[in-house]
């Protein structure tokens, strides 16, 4: 299973990429693999304000729906809209054009939280 | 049986088009033997078993006193007074027990569940890969029949049913005998386009055909009535377990209905226990829901109030605290075209 070493985990799947002082997010490879099949995307809303671990988008594959949440606190400020038309991006491309929205971060310490790639690989065995 | 072997959608796809093998033995298989069986069982059943010759099965229920479904099952006459009920696996023990309990003088039932297993091999290259099995000139039995044949030096049952809407046989055998029967036929069904199909795939292709899923569409608080299978039902026998209740229900219509129904537009797929609305009232609540791998939309079937309940009626499903709009539908939800 792909696990990228730049990238920060949390113990509900999603991957955190750092840029600058936003985060982009998406779901591991594992996650997608899990899920297969991914037929629709709930998108957070643009400016919504979350805390850590709160709910704010649902990915739903033929079997299951399932939350993905905010894996720190901040505002969204960018969403995958090419998700709606075309689910599928994130079986196909789960670290890339699979992402599914960016959050600007209140605090930067707060990643620090978050699991590295050695933890993740632990986690999912 | 595993959710999904590989994609939920790649199963159903080659059930379809190509053909597919479930692993059943979970299912739970009961004996009734005895000089009464048949007349037994036809107090405890809602179909006629008097109907049924050696060698055919028939769908029957089993209902409590209020006429709720215990379970739904094949019931098929092996001889004369000799039957085996193909019945779900979750429900084996209190079918068992109920029938024990009800159980007449000069009737011996036994629960072979354990000691046999079963796979259901369905699709439309079902006959080819049969006939690769059993031999070239060998004819799988006729709808809802049911056979003994030789396999690889075993016996092996096999019955010309299934539960995805394709032609299909289920074959049963031996505990020892199912590890050697499943490699044979993924094996042979390699030319054929087979795939191991799990539980996810067998919900999509049974819930495109609407047929019934105990535990989600029918429940002991359900009669085959509300849930518009009636046909099952045969009323002109004058005792069997739940009769009363089921004949009132006939004469005075059901207050909810078990219905089909179908997204208007894409969106999220509908599931279980989401609410079904007409305007701001509430009418209902979905019982099974999945998107079509072969429609491409969401579908499901909900229990929704008789006034709602037909065919064209306009209603909302609430997901998520949102409403999406669906139309009722005639069943089967997807046709063969």
């Amino acid at each position: 299973m792909n696990v990228p070493d730049d990238l920060l985990y949390t113990e509900s799947h999603e991957w955190i990429k750092r840029e600058g002082d936003n985060v982009r997010i998406g779901i591991t490879d594992h996650a997608q693999s899990e899920l297969t099949d991914v037929v629709y995307v709930e998108l957070p809303k643009m400016d919504r304000q979350a805390n850590a671990k709160e709910a704010i988008a649902v990915v739903e594959s033929v079997k299951a729906a399932s939350d993905i949440y905010a894996p720190v606190k901040g505002t969204v400020v960018e969403i995958n809209k090419a998700l709606e038309a075309d689910p599928g991006l994130i079986n196909r491309e789960p670290y890339g054009q699979g992402w599914i929205f960016v959050l600007k971060i209140d605090n930067a310490d707060d990643l620090k939280q978050l699991k590295d790639a050695a933890a993740y690989k632990k986690q999912i065995g | 049986m595993p959710v999904q072997y590989t994609s939920i959608i790649e199963e159903h796809q080659a059930v379809r088009n190509n053909v597919g093998i479930f692993d059943i033995s979970h299912m739970g298989q009961l004996l009734v033997t005895g000089p009464a069986a048949a007349e037994w069982l036809n107090t405890m059943l809602t179909n006629n078993i008097d109907k049924l010759e050696v060698g055919h099965g028939q769908y029957t229920f089993l209902l409590n006193e209020r006429g709720g479904i215990i379970d739904d099952l094949i019931v098929y006459r092996i001889e004369g007074q000799m039957f085996l009920l193909v019945v779900n696996a979750a429900r084996t023990d209190q079918d068992f027990a109920w029938l024990d309990r009800h159980r007449a003088k000069d009737v011996d039932l036994k629960d072979r569940s354990a000691s046999f297993g079963g796979v259901a091999i369905q699709g439309p290259r079902m006959v080819e890969l049969f006939r690769t099995l059993f031999g070239k000139d060998v004819d799988p039995p006729g709808r809802n029949h049911i056979v003994d044949l030789p396999f690889d030096g075993t016996s092996v049952s096999v019955a010309r049913t299934g539960y995805t809407g394709e032609d299909g046989v289920e074959v049963f055998f031996r505990a020892e005998d199912a590890a050697k029967f499943w490699n044979a036929a993924l094996e042979k069904g390699k030319a054929f386009g087979i795939r191991p199909c799990g539980l996810g795939a067998r919900d999509t292709l049974r819930l495109e055909v609407c047929y019934p899923l105990n535990g989600s569409d029918l429940s002991p608080e359900r009669n085959p009535i509300e849930a518009g299978l009636g046909f099952f039902v045969d009323l002109t026998k004058p005792n069997f377990i739940g009769r009363e209740v089921v004949s009132k229900t006939k004469e005075n219509g059901s207050p909810e209905n078990l219905v089909a129904f179908r997204m208007q537009a894409k969106g999220p797929p509908p599931r279980p226990h989401y609410p079904v609305f007409d305007n701001s009232e509430r009418v209902g609540e979905v019982t099974s829901g999945t998107l079509s791998p072969s429609l491409n939309y969401g579908i499901g079937m909900a229990y929704v109030s008789a006034p709602h309940a037909k065919i064209g009626t306009r209603i909302d499903i609430e997901i998520r605290g949102q409403k999406f709009p669906a139309t009722i539908e005639k069943k089967p939800l997807y046709k063969k075209s």
